[in-house]
């Protein structure tokens, strides 16, 4: 239990410096006023963008909904990081999967028509599919001959990609009168319910019941690792490939279940954004998210809770941002800077220790990295 | 130069592994620290090599107080260490190796590798290590691998040079010349600790033994004022049987039996040339042999770890040798391997975890894919209770166990198992001489339940108190099948090297 307060204690460092370097930073880009050497108003648009921060991300109903909104791709795709890191593979692939489950999940969500209780699961089972079989890929290929997954998950993001605005072109896709690449609607009974939907139908809370999905897989991540003889495989093939062997682990086949397995979680990201949030595909369904999931797995130590807290917290920094950046001058892109910085401070815990004077012998964080030895 | 540890404590979670330790080492000596499994000897070294920072007491060199904050202070004060687990790259030379951390740099910034070259030749020289400084580290055998080791301490002048366990991995004839190494550093005023858990060692080499017992000095004594079984005492509290104690064996039905068994390395060499032999219930049978003659790959082969390239392995009348080592397990197999940190254990994972490793499948442990951790709880603590595994809390990770302690969680798990065959490669390395005993008793138990066992180690002493049968391996065939009743440690030594003993002896 102290290890994991340790960890946390470093990870609440690690975004406080974070926050400080950034106030820095709106300070003196404050040009304007630092040119007249007026420090009182620099500072006071420090304290109005924070505020707007604080107040886009959890001010109001709607700042909750729109956290949730952007922690729900993140949480998920942030699985997918996590999970394959606990096996020893660094997943860069979390893009491609997700393209593969939006559109698995598209497609079950256009193509039937059926009561909403059958619908939405299904669809949803299929982009957990449909990223699983993605997934696998790269799994196989380096169990097979030991291709670097670094390297096969980017190639597969390109693959994707160029294969969703294929897709989104052909006829089974494409939507009727358009000719840019944007897809069919789903059917209403495969969309998931509004979380708030309860309140009326209120357009600006845009949180989905994705989110539920969320949740429920971060449990089924945590009940993998921690009850389940898979879980256990997977985590000690993570560490010690040799050992697990040696214990008669079938290493090869874990290499493609675990990357099977993230692929699932980054298929209902897609999944869930397309049946959730937008109700259609288009090429930039994934967007960044693929690689945002990256910094949320390494900020959550790849633990179930550490992912759960790291997507909250980006997808509070994202729902502030844009408040911020409507309340003052700062722009949004502040955001990304603040982001990077927490995944420094995190990847260099001596730094952090040496900021905040703390005792003790350093060790490493970056051992979330371990796959990169190939 | 005198350098002291006064007061010494360091803690960690749960434990006290130095406590108020003082000791002192000059240059010009050799002095033997031993002690129990998990004792702290290698806290206590850290803490002299800058790596762990104590939490009481002070450091002095000359009767001066100094600070050491890292390992680079440690050695700016004229301090080196040999870690048991070498740190080399094994695709460079030796010279290459050597200069790594300190690069002699010419003209343009450029690694001077011919002045490397000629440091590595002069170093060498002066303590006769013998050492090419352009041989391939994963072409020399662990003996001269170590003088490399040493060789990089001595090139940053140390004055005291720290060596945890040389001895656990080297062949008989390694630990002679590592001997006279040591011989050779103290001739020319240098100061050596050294950590072993073989009283012999310590008696034949040192100048002054210290021993330490649950964190604490509970002697200081000198090998002519001393013998083994004292020191062993002193060691565990109690007096330690040194000779194992069992009545010949009752051999009955072949359990274990390979057949013309070949394995080839992909490079083309074959490491294990058609080696046939059985192993029947309620025997042991010791491979002995010098490290690097084809043990480690048919111990390999046999658990299949690696493919035989002919032959076959048979375990209980049933062919095994296409099996995996899964198959091999749930036959009855148990393999205590050789390396304990690359293949016996996940060191990240806990204790509990590891304890069961091989076994998390069988009905005892989960239910389809459910772990049943309760179960492997209590199961884990039962066998630290048995195997006196030091540890405050089994579900900490196994890293934090001492070396010795590591060993002991794969011979708890491997021997607690319902098993017909054991294979066991070098079981009892790095464990002190009481847990020793333990372990030892353990498998002559195992033996008169009726399991097969197979000792292969390079340990002749242990060889031949602990097995029934002693088969003599040499460049990757069996060469002697001897009785060790009967038979001299120097022919057996003899049949090792790979000649025959002239006088026949019965
Ligand atoms: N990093 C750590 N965290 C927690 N406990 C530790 C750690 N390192 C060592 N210990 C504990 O400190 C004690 C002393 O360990 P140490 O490695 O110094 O023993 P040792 O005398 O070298 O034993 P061995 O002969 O088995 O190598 C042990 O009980 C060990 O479990
Ligand atoms: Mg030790």
């Amino acid at each position: 239990m102290s290890e994991t307060l340790k960890s946390l204690r470093f990870t609440l460092l690690a975004v406080v410096a974070a926050l400080v370097v950034s106030a820095f930073i709106i300070v003196i880009t404050d040009i304007e006023a630092l040119g007249n050497g007026d420090f009182g108003t620099a500072l006071s648009t420090l304290r109005t963008a924070y505020w707007g921060l604080f107040k886009g991300a959890f001010g109001s109903l709607r700042a909750i909904s729109n956290t949730i909104t952007g922690a729900t791709p993140l949480l998920l795709a942030g699985l997918a990081v996590s999970s394959a890191f606990k096996a020893g593979l660094f997943n860069i692939g979390a893009t491609g999967q997700m393209l593969a489950g939006a559109m698995t999940g598209l497609w079950v969500g256009f193509a039937f028509q059926l009561p909403p209780l059958i619908h939405v699961p299904l669809a949803l089972i299929a982009s957990a599919i449909g990223g699983a079989l993605f997934g696998a890929i790269p799994g196989a290929l380096k169990a097979r001959t030991g291709a670097h997954e670094v390297i096969t998950t980017i190639m597969l993001n390109g693959i994707a990609s160029f294969t969703v605005l294929w897709l989104l072109k052909t006829e089974a896709f494409k939507r009727e009168g358009r000719d840019d690449a944007i897809s069919k609607f789903v059917e209403e009974s495969a969309r998931l319910p509004r979380l708030f939907g309860f309140m009326g139908k209120r357009i600006d809370l845009l949180a989905h019941s994705g989110f539920i999905v969320a949740l429920l897989a971060t449990a089924v991540f945590w009940w993998l690792l921690r009850k389940t003889t898979l879980g256990f495989e997977m985590q000690a093939t993570g560490f010690n490939q040799e050992a697990a062997k040696y214990a008669g682990m079938r290493t090869k086949s874990l290499m493609v279940v675990s990357m099977a397995i993230a692929g699932s979680f980054a298929g209902l990201a897609g999944g869930s954004e397309v049946l959730g949030l937008y109700g259609y595909a288009s090429a930039t369904v994934a967007g960044d998210i693929g690689f945002d999931a990256i910094a949320v797995a390494l900020l959550g130590r790849s633990t179930p809770i550490g992912t759960l807290v790291a997507a909250i917290l980006f997808g509070a920094l994202q729902a502030g941002g844009r408040q911020m950046q409507v309340d003052t001058d700062v722009p949004i892109d502040l955001i990304i800077v603040l982001r990077a910085l927490i995944v420094m401070f995190i990847a260099a815990p001596l730094l952090v220790k040496a900021m905040f004077r703390i005792k003790g012998e350093a060790k490493s964080f970056g051992q979330t990295f371990r796959g990169w030895g190939g | 130069m005198k350098f002291e540890l006064r007061g010494i404590t360091k803690r960690f979670p749960g434990i006290v592994a130095n406590d108020q330790v003082s000791l002192s080492i000059s240059t010009g000596e050799v002095l033997a620290l031993i002690g129990e499994n998990g004792a702290g000897k290698s806290t206590l070294m850290n803490v002299l090599y800058g790596i762990y920072r104590p939490d009481e007491g002070e450091l002095m060199v000359d009767g001066k107080p100094i600070h050491f904050s890292s390992p680079a202070d440690a050695i700016a004060a004229g301090i080196g260490m040999v870690h048991q687990h070498f740190m080399l790259v094994p695709v460079m030379t030796v010279a290459e190796n050597v200069v790594l951390g300190v690069e002699p740099t010419g003209r343009l910034g450029s690694l001077d590798i011919a002045e490397a070259r000629r440091m590595v030749r002069e170093v060498s020289d002066k303590y006769k290590l013998e050492l090419d400084p352009d041989a391939v580290i994963e072409d020399l055998p662990v003996g001269v691998r170590q003088r490399v080791e040493i060789v990089k301490v001595l090139m940053r002048d140390a004055q005291i040079v720290v060596f945890d366990e040389p001895t656990a991995v080297l062949t008989p004839s390694e630990i002679l010349e590592f001997f006279e190494i040591v011989r050779t550093l103290v001739g020319a005023g240098r100061g050596v600790i050294f950590i072993t858990h073989k009283l012999k060692e310590a008696l034949t080499i040192a100048d002054r033994i210290n021993v330490l017992r649950r964190g604490k000095v509970v002697g200081e004594t000198a090998p002519s004022a001393t013998n083994e079984d004292e020191i062993a005492e002193m060691m565990v509290g109690r007096a330690v049987q040194l000779v194992v104690d069992k009545h010949s064996a009752k051999p009955g039905d072949v359990m274990l039996a390979v057949r013309d068994l070949t394995v080839v390395e992909p490079d083309g060499r074959t490491v294990v040339d058609g080696v046939s032999f059985e192993v029947r219930r309620g025997e042991i049978v010791g491979v002995a042999g010098v490290q690097g003659n084809g043990q480690t790959e048919l111990v390999e082969a046999i658990a299949g770890l690696r493919r035989a390239a002919g032959g076959s392995v048979t375990l209980a009348g049933r062919d095994i040798t296409g099996d995996s080592p899964r198959e091999r397990h749930v036959a009855g197999m148990a393999h205590i391997p050789e390396d304990r940190q690359k293949q016996g254990l996940v060191v990240d994972m806990s204790i509990v975890e590891n304890l069961v490793l091989t076994r998390y499948h069988d009905p005892e442990f989960s239910s389809g894919v459910r772990m049943n951790w309760a179960g492997a709880k209590e199961k884990a603590a039962a066998m630290v209770a048995a195997y006196d595994i030091r540890t405050t809390d089994p579900s900490q990770a196994a890293s934090t166990l001492s070396g010795g302690n590591q060993q002991k969680v794969i011979v708890a798990r491997e021997l607690s198992r319902d098993i017909k065959v054991a294979v066991a490669a070098q079981p009892t390395r790095g464990i002190d001489v009481g847990s020793i005993e333990y372990v030892h008793a353990q498998m002559v138990k195992e033996r008169d339940n009726g399991v097969a066992m197979l000792v292969v180690s390079t340990e002749l002493d242990e060889v031949m108190a602990l097995s029934d049968r002693v088969l003599v391996m040499y460049r990757g065939k069996i060469v002697a099948d001897l009785d060790p009743r009967t038979v001299s440690h120097m022919d057996v030594g003899l049949y090792m090297a790979g000649s025959r003993p002239t006088a026949v002896s019965s």
